[in-house]
């Protein structure tokens, strides 16, 4: 057989380009990391298949954070953004047809959640969640406010950069990822503990979304660019037997 | 210098924060009707083939604290071990499943069938198993492990082979408490740490 195919085992993570699980500058991760070495092995069909979901998931606002949860149709409060990308994996090729979610703090840092009781109030219109399934390509977009930087319980005066948590299935299991988008120019990145988890410099660069003054909608929205790649699986030449190898 | 690979790398991760459960089961989390039902309230559909199981358990820290705020996600095939989109898979189980610990008492359930054995690409047999992901505020990548059942012949399992210090085979078996009812506890870190996967 002399086509390629990527059905092969996922390609191992590389674990020194994420974040350390145990960091005691976010005092969180300190009871919560495990101390064992993982144990590593190459995947099985149990992390190589995984959830599919349909576009007939989504309801016609679910992308749209300024209005799905506005009662009247009046927006969400803040400035309008429209955050955009492409889904890729590590071999450069889209992800197409999968599913991604994201949620976030109002304008004013604010998460609509029980635990969350910071001073800066609630939006009666925005409830701070979104979901979409990326097109063939691996594009997908929301349109939303920008979040506000907020103070957290951590060191005496932490605070959290301006961020949109993201969640992403791809097609395996063992794609799932879940991460944070930060804002180009914002300060508070070089303070944030959290984002200080990541220990190289590069990496978490790849975080921070650059203004896209080609995707901004005069006179409506800005646009940030943010593209994601999921583990890639194995492209094999000689694998599609699996007898004899 | 030598040719440049046209290869990318994975997107770090970030941790889930204290607040996944907006994003991901926001009607768990307060805020129904931005969707009609929160994704993956359950594996499994009425009329699955199988033996219908529940399992309950926590996810401990370091100090032996359950986490009220961890959430989980699991994914398995059908009780003759074929995943979802598989042919001749029960259209009756989807396999996915997202549950998060109960804010009050950090206890999590999962109610699904028992999974049935899956082939490895060797050829060796699997061992019945759910795979598990979890996030929480603290954890900084989603930690991957497995539950096996106390009950099935795990002896020849593949991955449970590769553990080389025995008793910590334990961490990955649910134990069975009552007929059809089993306990799974993971503990992130100190006496008794469920073996992660790096898978």
């Amino acid at each position: 057989m002399s086509e390629t195919t990527d059905q092969g085992p996922l390609i191992p993570r590389q674990r020194h380009l994420h974040p350390v699980p145990y960091d005691p500058e976010y005092k969180t991760s300190v009871p919560r990391s495990p101390k064992w070495p993982l144990l590593s092995m190459e995947s099985t069909p149990s992390e190589e298949t995984g959830p599919r979901f349909g576009h007939s998931l989504l309801g016609p606002l679910d992308n749209n954070l300024i209005l799905n949860f506005s009662k009247d149709g009046s927006p969400a409060i803040g400035e309008r953004i429209l955050m955009h990308g492409r889904v890729l994996d590590e071999n450069a090729r889209p992800v197409p047809h999968t599913l991604v979610e994201i949620w976030q703090a109002n304008a004013g840092g604010r998460y609509r959640h029980v635990k969350d009781n910071y001073l800066a109030p609630l939006d009666p219109n925005f409830g701070g969640c979104g979901r979409t399934i990326t097109d063939a390509e691996g594009r997908y977009q929301f349109l939303t406010i920008r979040p506000g930087a907020y103070p957290w319980p951590n060191r005496a005066n932490d605070w959290r950069p301006m961020h949109i948590h993201i969640s992403v299935f791809g097609h395996s299991f063992g794609q799932r990822l879940i991460t944070q988008m930060y804002f180009e120019g914002d300060p508070l990145i070089d303070r944030c503990p959290i984002a200080a988890t990541i220990k190289a410099r590069s990496q978490l660069d790849r975080l921070v979304a650059p203004l896209d003054m080609s995707r901004a909608r005069p006179l409506d929205f800005l646009a940030y660019k943010f593209d994601i790649v999921l583990r890639g699986r194995r492209q094999t030449m000689f694998e599609n037997k699996l007898e004899g190898m | 210098m030598v040719q440049s690979l046209e290869t990318l790398t994975e997107t770090p991760s970030q941790t889930a924060g204290p607040y996944v459960h907006i994003g991901c089961i926001p009607s768990f989390a307060g805020l129904p009707g931005v969707y009609p039902e929160d994704l993956g309230l359950s594996p499994i559909a009425e009329g699955a083939k199988g033996q219908i199981i529940t399992i309950t358990g926590a996810v401990i820290d370091g100090t032996g604290w359950a986490l009220r705020d961890a959430m989980m996600e699991s994914w398995q095939p059908d009780a003759a071990g074929l995943f979802a989109g598989q042919a001749g898979a029960d259209p009756a189980v989807s396999g996915f499943c997202r549950f998060a610990a109960d804010k009050d008492s950090g206890l999590f359930t999962l109610r699904t069938v028992k999974p049935g054995a899956v082939r490895h690409r060797s050829g060796a047999m699997q061992a019945p198993h759910i795979s598990l992901w979890i996030v929480a505020r603290g954890i900084n990548i989603g930690l991957s492990t497995r539950i096996y059942f106390e009950d099935e012949d795990n002896s020849a399992d593949p991955l449970l082979a590769r553990i080389e210090q025995r008793p910590r085979v334990e961490t990955l078996i649910a134990k069975r408490t009552g007929e059809g009812q089993y306990r799974f506890d993971i503990r992130l870190q100190g006496e008794g740490e469920t073996v992660f996967l790096d898978i």
